[in-house]
């Protein structure tokens, strides 16, 4: 034996390192079938390493102090070196995290990856998603802008929209009576270490269920069911590695390409990634005149929007906008389809399809822009007179997103499927 | 393939056909500021004009004086020419005034105008400031037309002169030091600075991009014949 081979053995006798490469990459097979759509989950976690690594940086320089956090992110900004780049990296990476986690779902969602036996595989994911909406939320109080400001006040205020406990349920998520310093240090406690811990450990679980069924792919077909007689290998499966880590070095570098490209031409996204009124102090006394969230956020931000008020209380808007999200965690259990793949499934599963990416689009887009931005229903209308016509057509597509999942017990048990081959299509 | 990529595209289609628009009411139609930020002149008389003119009701607090070196000025030029507020160089561009005394004088305390470019867009400032006229109902005698009933009276009297606005139109009631295309000129200069100091990466940030993006390329071209190399076998 040479000393190599000494050494591995020694570690693997107290470390089992060579198992644990064997299971997870060199002998863990993965369908040959994958797509482009297959590249997100890879591009997730290489995301949040990278969120991890930037945000260490910023933190060396960042003050979570009311009175000097916006200055300390301008600091950033041109007094540390390369400080830009850091930073730029760090919003934009916010952004194509969700870009990339709504594509990562939405794969999941067209090729049924959600379905037995991978419902905790989803559920675990669903969770990452709602942390990271949180971990988002939090992070961007940060820079203290107005939209900062402004952004944390209106969502920290749906907490005080719950009957009975809100108002007080309000203050303690706040720390004060309005946003404050308070509130900055405990969103900065819950940005950097708090919610990462947490998602880090989720993406463990994500990752450990995944490898223990094994990844779905585009033909929504089990390729442990065929397996080579002698060697027990799935006949459709290769290894991830080499062949999925040479492939994902293909999406990897387009995405950075894409990342990079943002970065150092287009860093504020024409005011979608950093907002232009984020670039102004935060300021109690100034209400700014449009309040929008960063864009990820929109399509439920038009949820809560649309949905009237109820005896006065608004509380119907958020409830509609939690369930929004929380209806996700049940999706495995609505589809009553006999595929799993959008590849065998009929067209009345595929119109849903349609209306519910309108739906997500056209509410994500109208949750950026103020409701009164098409005018009103003129008041000749009967019911309708009146009302800003952007929330008409939120309050529609709201009944869209609902009804996609609602309603799929019912269309997708109705559906017309195809026969599913028994090895995948390549 | 051809559906997925369809169906990539519309997920970030909406991202770059939305058109933002600056301001609360942006009513008020915006001049097209046509900055040049290669341009090191219009950069160190914008500077000049900031300092000079901005720099003393205005702080700029995030920015350093030794940061003008980026637009071609040496610390002995910065040292001689623009240290009004500071000793040295390195320190960062405050004021004196006291922002409670402002706020009790203008009725608002002036903004720190480090980052105004990026909040307000440069065309917003290359038209606020080309758009002041005389209006005797406000308290220090001036309106602003991008800017309705700003508290801050026309400091570039002097210079533009002085404008009536009536039945729509602005004209000039009184001539100023310098033409209506030296003020333009003025104002563009001072607009180029001002989007200079609101991003001083802004300078190198492109130059960077491009030999990234190169590299990028370059690596992708390698990455896809060594994905084709590994997956020969696989059928």
């Amino acid at each position: 034996m040479d000393r190599k081979t000494n050494l591995m053995t020694w570690i693997d006798e107290r470390l089992p390192v060579s198992s644990f490469i064997k299971n997870h990459l060199t002998q863990y097979y993965a369908p040959k079938n994958f797509n482009f759509l297959y590249f997100f989950g890879a591009l997730a976690i290489v995301l949040f390493a990278l969120q991890i690594l930037t945000g260490i940086f910023l933190t060396m320089h960042y003050k979570p102090d009311a009175l000097h956090a916006f200055a300390s992110v301008e600091y950033i900004m041109r007094d540390v070196s390369f400080g830009w780049v850091i930073r730029y990296m760090h919003s934009t990476g916010a952004s194509l995290f969700f870009v990339v986690i709504y594509m990562h779902m939405f794969r999941a969602i067209i090729y049924g990856s959600y379905k037995q036996p991978r419902e905790l595989l989803w559920i675990f994911g669903v969770l990452i998603f709602l942390l990271l909406m949180a971990e988002a939320f939090f992070g961007y109080l940060l820079p203290w802008g107005q939209m900062s400001y402004w952004g944390a006040q209106v969502i920290v205020n749906l907490f005080a929209t719950v009957p009975f406990i809100g108002p007080d349920l309000a203050e303690w998520v706040r720390g004060d009576y309005l946003v404050s310093d308070a509130t900055l240090n405990r969103f900065f406690a819950f940005h950097v270490i708090a919610l990462p811990l947490a998602l880090a450990g989720l993406i463990f679980l994500h990752l450990a269920a995944l490898h223990s069924v094994g990844s779905n792919n585009p033909d929504g077909i089990e390729i442990k069911q065929t397996k080579d007689k002698k060697t027990g290998i799935p006949l459709d499966g290769i290894p991830f590695h080499p062949y999925y880590t040479v492939k994902d070095l293909i999406g990897l570098t387009v995405f950075l390409i894409v990342f990079t490209a943002i970065i150092f031409f287009m860093p504020e996204v024409g005011g979608y990634f950093l907002e232009h009124n984020n670039f102004v102090p935060a300021d109690p006394l100034v209400t700014p005149a449009h309040i929008a969230p960063v864009w990820y956020f929109t399509p439920f931000y038009s949820i809560l929007r649309a949905v009237p008020p109820i005896f006065n209380s608004q509380f119907p808007g958020v409830a509609a906008m939690g369930a929004a999200v929380l209806i996700l965690f049940v999706v495995p259990w609505l589809d009553k389809s006999k595929v799993k793949s959008i590849r065998y499934k009929g067209a009345l599963y595929k119109k849903w399809l349609a209306a519910f990416v309108l739906s997500f689009l056209i509410l994500g887009y109208l949750g950026t822009v103020p409701s009164n931005i098409w005018g009103q229903i003129p008041n000749f209308i009967p019911f309708l007179g009146g009302l800003d016509l952007a929330t008409f057509v939120a309050r529609i597509f709201t009944i869209v997103y609902f009804s996609f999942f609602v309603l799929m017990p019912f269309y997708s048990k109705k559906d017309k499927t195809k026969p599913v081959p028994k090895r995948v299509t390549y | 393939m051809k559906k997925n990529s369809l169906i990539l595209l519309m997920f970030l289609f909406p991202l770059f056909t939305m058109n933002h628009s600056f301001g609360a009411d942006g009513s008020f139609h915006l001049d097209n500021a046509k900055i040049d930020l290669d341009d090191q002149q219009s950069l160190q008389r914008g500077a000049r004009n900031f300092i000079n003119y901005c720099l003393n009701c205005h702080s700029a607090n995030y920015m350093r004086y030794n940061r003008l070196q980026d637009i071609g000025l040496s610390e002995d030029e910065i040292k001689k020419n623009l240290l009004f507020t500071a000793d040295k160089p390195g320190e960062l561009m405050n004021i004196s005034m006291d922002s409670v005394e402002a706020k009790k004088w203008f009725g608002a305390n002036p903004p720190n105008l480090t980052v105004t470019a990026r909040s307000r867009g440069k065309d917003w400032i290359y038209t606020y400031l080309r758009t002041f006229y005389v209006d005797d109902s406000r308290e220090l005698g001036w309106n602003n037309l991008v800017y309705p009933n700003a508290a801050m009276p026309h400091v570039l009297w002097e210079l533009q002169g002085t404008q009536v606005y009536k039945d729509n139109h602005l004209s000039l009631l009184k001539a100023g030091i310098l033409s209506e295309q030296e003020y333009d000129q003025f104002v563009l200069d001072t607009t180029n600075y001002m989007v200079f100091m609101a991003e001083p990466a802004k300078l190198v940030r492109h130059k960077i991009g491009y030999f990234v993006l190169g590299f990028l390329v370059i690596l992708l071209i390698l990455v896809i014949n060594l994905k084709r190399e590994f997956w020969k076998d696989i059928k």
